[in-house]
């Protein structure tokens, strides 16, 4: 157990320096979707196969076709060679200290007593079981039921950003028959 | 720093890299579309720390087998109907599904035994923490949605300015 | 990407299996992992799948857009929907220990919490897929105006 993921674990970082090394956009994309998948799969060993289901549906298929759609309609983008800076490296490891700093008083992985587990009593696993007779799946009743308000909301940011990208990339009908005939005599 | 302390904290350590990894992404790679992956990567590296924090030793996931259910849903009933006979705990509503409490009952008392059993097998069971999950579960699907629109955006942007390098559109806005 | 021929049998092939199991995660949501976010999304990638492989036009026969961005909206108005009529029937907002019924009990027929959740995560569904959906389109028709 340890083992898978320690090499999971191993895995997701390789992962992710190779992105931030790559300078080919396409490879970067495609690594995306491997990370989007390995992070899936820890997820699944963190006990949350919900979420490690909408994870790998959404990060490695849906963001990955709409990056690599985006990088089509923009090209790969020139590569300006600039002399690389010592800034970011700086202002990362700084804060990254600063983080690790701060989970030494975090309670150990796993702790049955971390203040996490101790909030709400009874947990909803318990509640769940008393008001929800017939449903076995906890986190779809805590989604739906007991968070409902919240899932609400959640689902009209969705709807929001939806509009807003229609608003952006669609050409409304005249604008798209007006630039039409410009472009007209080129063969399809 | 003990082994143990290590033992316990890996898990946030790992986050916390990938978190910085991307953030380095964002600050350091000029692309546009790179920033975006950049983000991404912050992103789902917040979600794993969300995650990592529900975990419960030797838990598992919070999905109540399908046995415990059933006895659950046969106990409710079976309490129900020994209401029914005039224990005033549930009232009214009782009274009205007396006929059909009535029915089940012999279901419920050949169900009984096994009923039982399983109730107490499920205090024996840890389940991992829902909440994080269902917080991170919408959070993804949110996440999506605002990526799609940033990379909108970059479309728009490259229209407009013919390029997805921010030092350059920079330069343009300047009118050098 | 149609003139590969293995492409396009094994798109053929899968589609009507993820579009399966798209309703299958929708609709086992409660039992099982899955609900609405993840069946939405499956459901989209299935379309984004057709569309990638056939064509924009293709999938657009299919899903028209003028269908699709009504979905949108219509998911949110599902799920509020859904909260009005436990209001109407003297609840609160989304509070669906009113919708308890007693309709056909050996059918098992969802009642109370269950058909609340049930409907709450069919509008979650329809939004998300819809919108995933109209998302590729509006990416894959600016390229469309863009090349011609």
């Amino acid at each position: 157990m340890n083992i898978i993921v320690f090499a999971l674990l191993a895995l997701l970082a390789i992962t992710a320096v190779a992105i931030a090394r790559l300078r080919e956009l396409w490879a970067a994309i495609m690594f995306t979707g491997i990370y989007s998948f390995l992070s899936a799969s820890w997820m699944m060993i963190l006990d949350a196969p919900d979420v490690a289901f909408t994870e790998a549906a959404v990060g490695a298929g849906i963001s990955t076709v709409l990056m690599l759609s985006t990088m089509a309609l923009t090209g790969q983008g020139e590569d300006i060679p600039r002399k690389s800076s010592w800034m970011p490296i700086l202002i990362v490891v700084v804060t990254g200290a600063t983080l690790v700093y701060g989970t030494l008083d975090m309670p150990a992985l796993g702790a049955p007593d971390a203040p996490v587990q101790l909030y709400p009593s009874p947990s909803y696993v318990e509640r769940s079981v008393e008001d929800m007779h017939g449903l076995p799946n906890v986190v779809t009743a805590l989604l739906a039921s007991y968070r409902g308000y919240d899932t609400l909301g959640e689902t009209t940011v969705v709807l929001t950003a939806g509009i807003a990208v229609l608003l952006i990339l669609r050409r409304d009908p005249k604008e798209a028959s007006a630039t039409e005939p410009s472009a007209g005599d080129e063969p399809a | 720093m003990t082994l143990e302390t290590i033992a316990g904290l890996y898990n946030y350590w790992m986050v916390i890299f990938l978190m910085m990894t991307g953030f380095y992404i964002v600050l350091a790679r000029k692309n546009l579309i790179k920033s975006v992956i950049g983000l991404n990567i912050f992103q789902t590296s917040v979600f794993l720390l969300y995650i990592t924090m529900g975990k419960v030793n030797n838990g598992t996931a919070p999905i109540i087998p399908p046995a415990i259910v059933e006895a659950q849903k046969s106990a409710h009933e079976s309490h129900a109907g020994a209401a029914a006979g005039g224990v005033a705990e549930h009232g009214a509503g009782v009274a009205e599904h007396g006929a059909g409490v009535a029915e089940h009952g012999a279901v419920v008392a050949e169900h009984g035994a096994g009923a039982a059993e399983a109730v107490h097998a499920a205090g024996d069971i840890v389940y991992s923490n829902p909440l994080p999950s269902v917080l991170m579960l919408t959070a993804i699907v949110v996440g999506i949605a605002t990526t799609a629109l940033a990379l909108a955006l970059v479309v728009r942007i490259r229209e407009d300015y013919g390029t997805v390098d921010e030092e350059r559109i920079l330069e343009l806005d300047r009118g050098e | 990407m149609s003139r590969f021929p293995i492409i396009r049998i094994i798109t053929k092939l899968l589609i009507p299996y993820i579009l399966l199991f798209a309703l299958y995660v929708q609709f086992h949501g409660d039992y099982g992992p899955g609900g609405g976010f993840q069946a939405g999304v499956i459901f989209a990638s299935a379309l984004i799948l057709y569309g990638l492989v056939f064509g924009l036009e293709a999938i657009q026969r299919v899903a028209p857009p003028r269908i699709i961005e009504k979905g949108m909206a219509l998911g949110v108005l599902v799920y509020a929907g859904t909260g009005v009529l436990t209001m109407s029937l003297g609840g609160q907002f989304l509070d669906y220990s009113v919708l308890e019924h007693h309709v056909l009990t050996q059918w098992h027929v969802p009642s109370g919490q269950h058909l609340g959740i049930f409907l709450v995560e069919l509008g979650v569904g329809i939004t998300v897929a819809s919108v995933m959906t109209m998302i590729f389109y509006a990416f894959a028709g600016r390229k469309h105006a863009h090349d011609t």
